[in-house]
């Protein structure tokens, strides 16, 4: 990241004029610096700076116990804490050879869902808005204060939610909750539909979206694509089906695959998305184990409140836990997820004390971004908006 | 899943695609193998990184044609210091395999694998600019997370987490 204010990129010819956009700028979602090399209004070359929201967080989680990096990582893509919460989890639960409990886990797939749909809903009303289509900005984000309701009513906190813990859910989900997340599931097929209605088939969208941006299966692979970048480029891949984690296995989804490689192809993969997750929230509710949602770990879950009041050997577990965490066998693993935006990964690695030796993430964002100077060059630079929001990039998941 | 003994013997996993194609491409170029939590790791000899990449890329059973993450662990103050950590996916077979190279502190330089996954460009700027790691042959081996002027590589262990330096 370059700090100082001079643009290092030289223009080739004196035709071209160099360009800065960002990292203020309402279009790049967050603070993204794009160096654009234009001629006229055509793109020759585009060059991401980045690295404005850089907080370390890969150093501070060396310094912390393993249960304390989880409200970290909700700091990451803050628009799907969840699902970084889940794929941290996942992996220091691997490191652990800890089973958890099905309700656990349905929850998590539940929560997770919804948590996409969150984020989806964040990227439509944004992309649509920097397009032009003022309307679905204000519908989805109705949709999203419903989701952040629910968010608030489980883990008490409406964006950094923490609600997946080492070995299992933070809590218990209260009294009536099942029965909102049914209503906002009943009623959300319908306001998608109204998405749809303001968009799919609305010829100015079309006309700002079809054959823009295009990126073809190779460079998409080549580029590190993930996500819906790479499906709307027509390669079927997700996690949530090839590698199913935390019961996905349990559940039916389609994977909406689209071979067009626009802007267009990658917002249809996403809407199609919305549609796939609220049926699995469905499926989630209706086949709902009972049970606990911890894990049986005394040493690693911290015990219920209840408990540590009348029996001597919850406080102690307790008291342990929370001043010198718990031991995690030596070794590493790389848990790999289907975040909103692609493939998530962390790759923990444990020296066997009871903090984490290096915590790396793999941002679906840092390598969807590198395809953005791809699907620019050689188009007008209008369309580079069209392109930011398509990959739908997140800051704090890039710079991490 | 309860926790198994990692297996180390590279006998026992030959028939993982990827250690029987670089067994058979060059068995000398790889150090060791081990088996852990379900996944494969392969160390490498640092010459042979960039070959070795690019067997696997091309390998027609199943081609490891994704690189999914490249990053870096520090071992301070232990020689060699570094290993560069590659995790590959074949997309067609979804397996998935991690390829490790160990540096020395004193020299730790490894040669680029952009002209395999163009991909890797910013992976391997940011473990340049986080831990000291020098690419060669990569197009823009400049600092992507901390400022152009920065000192030192944060996420090297011998660097403080807070405090003054």
């Amino acid at each position: 990241m370059a700090q100082s204010p001079i643009v290092t990129a030289q223009p080739d010819q004196d035709s071209t004029l160099v360009l800065n956009m960002g990292p203020q700028h309402p279009s790049t979602h967050g603070v993204l610096r794009l160096i654009l090399e234009i001629d006229g209004e055509t793109v020759v070359r585009l060059r991401p700076e980045i690295g404005y929201l850089h907080t370390g967080i890969e150093k501070t989680c060396e310094a912390k116990f393993y249960q304390q990096v989880v409200p970290l990582t909700d700091r990451i893509d803050y628009l799907c804490p969840m699902t970084n919460n889940l794929c941290y989890c996942l992996a220091v639960e691997k490191l652990l050879g800890l089973e958890i409990p099905p309700k656990a886990q349905w929850m998590r797939v539940m929560m997770n869902e919804l948590t996409r749909i969150n984020s989806h809903l964040v990227w439509l009303g944004t992309h649509a808005m920097d397009i032009g289509a003022f309307t679905v900005f204000l519908y989805c984000f109705r949709e999203r204060e419903d989701i952040l309701r629910l968010f608030e009513m489980v883990s008490g906190q409406r964006m950094m939610t923490s609600y997946f813990r080492i070995g299992g859910l933070a809590l218990e989900p209260p009294l009536g909750f099942f029965e909102k997340v049914k209503k906002f599931a009943d009623r959300f097929p319908g306001n998608v539909d109204e998405y749809e209605n303001l968009l799919t088939g609305n010829p100015i969208f079309m006309m700002r979206t079809k054959g823009v941006a295009y990126l073809s299966q190779e460079d998409a692979i080549a580029l590190g694509a993930s996500g819906p970048t790479l499906r709307g480029s027509g390669i079927d891949i997700d996690l949530r089906r090839d590698a199913p984690y935390t019961g996905y296995e349990n559940f039916k989804f389609n994977v909406p695959v689209r071979s067009e490689g626009d802007v267009f192809a990658r917002y249809l993969c996403r809407v199609q998305e919305l549609r796939e997750s609220i049926g699995m929230v469905q499926q989630a509710l209706a086949g709902m184990p009972e049970g606990p949602v911890k894990a049986d770990a005394p040493k690693v879950v911290l015990p219920d409140r209840e408990k540590m009041k009348t029996q001597m050997e919850a406080l102690i577990y307790h008291f342990k836990i929370i001043t010198e965490g718990f031991a995690v066998p030596a070794g590493e693993v790389y848990q790999a997820i289907e975040s909103p935006r692609g493939e998530m990964g962390y790759y923990v690695v444990s020296d066997g004390t009871a903090k984490p030796y290096r915590v790396h993430m793999r941002a679906p964002s840092y390598a969807n971004l590198q395809t953005l100077s791809r699907m620019c060059e050689g188009q007008l630079i209008a369309d580079v908006i069209a392109a930011i929001g398509s990959i739908d990039v997140i800051l704090g998941d890039i710079d991490r | 899943m309860p926790l198994t003994p990692p297996i180390t013997d590279v006998e026992q996993l030959k028939s993982h695609p990827a250690l029987a194609r670089l067994l058979a491409w060059n068995a000398v170029m790889v150090q060791a193998a081990k088996f852990d939590r379900e996944e494969l790791t392969i160390w490498i000899e640092k010459e042979a990184i960039l070959d070795a990449c690019a067997i696997l890329r091309d390998s027609a059973d199943c081609p490891f044609n994704y690189l999914c993450d490249l990053t870096a662990v520090d071992w301070y103050p232990s020689e060699p210091r570094f290993e560069v950590v590659y995790h590959l996916l074949s997309i067609a077979k979804k397996e998935r395999v991690r390829l490790k190279v160990r540096l020395d502190g004193a020299s730790a330089a490894i040669e680029s694998v952009t002209p395999i996954w163009p991909s890797a460009n910013f992976y391997e700027r940011e473990v340049f600019d986080l831990f000291g790691v020098r690419f060669s042959g990569h197009p823009n081996l400049k600092r992507i997370m901390m400022p152009d002027d920065w000192e030192g590589h944060p996420l090297r262990k011998d660097y403080p987490v807070e405090g003054y330096r």
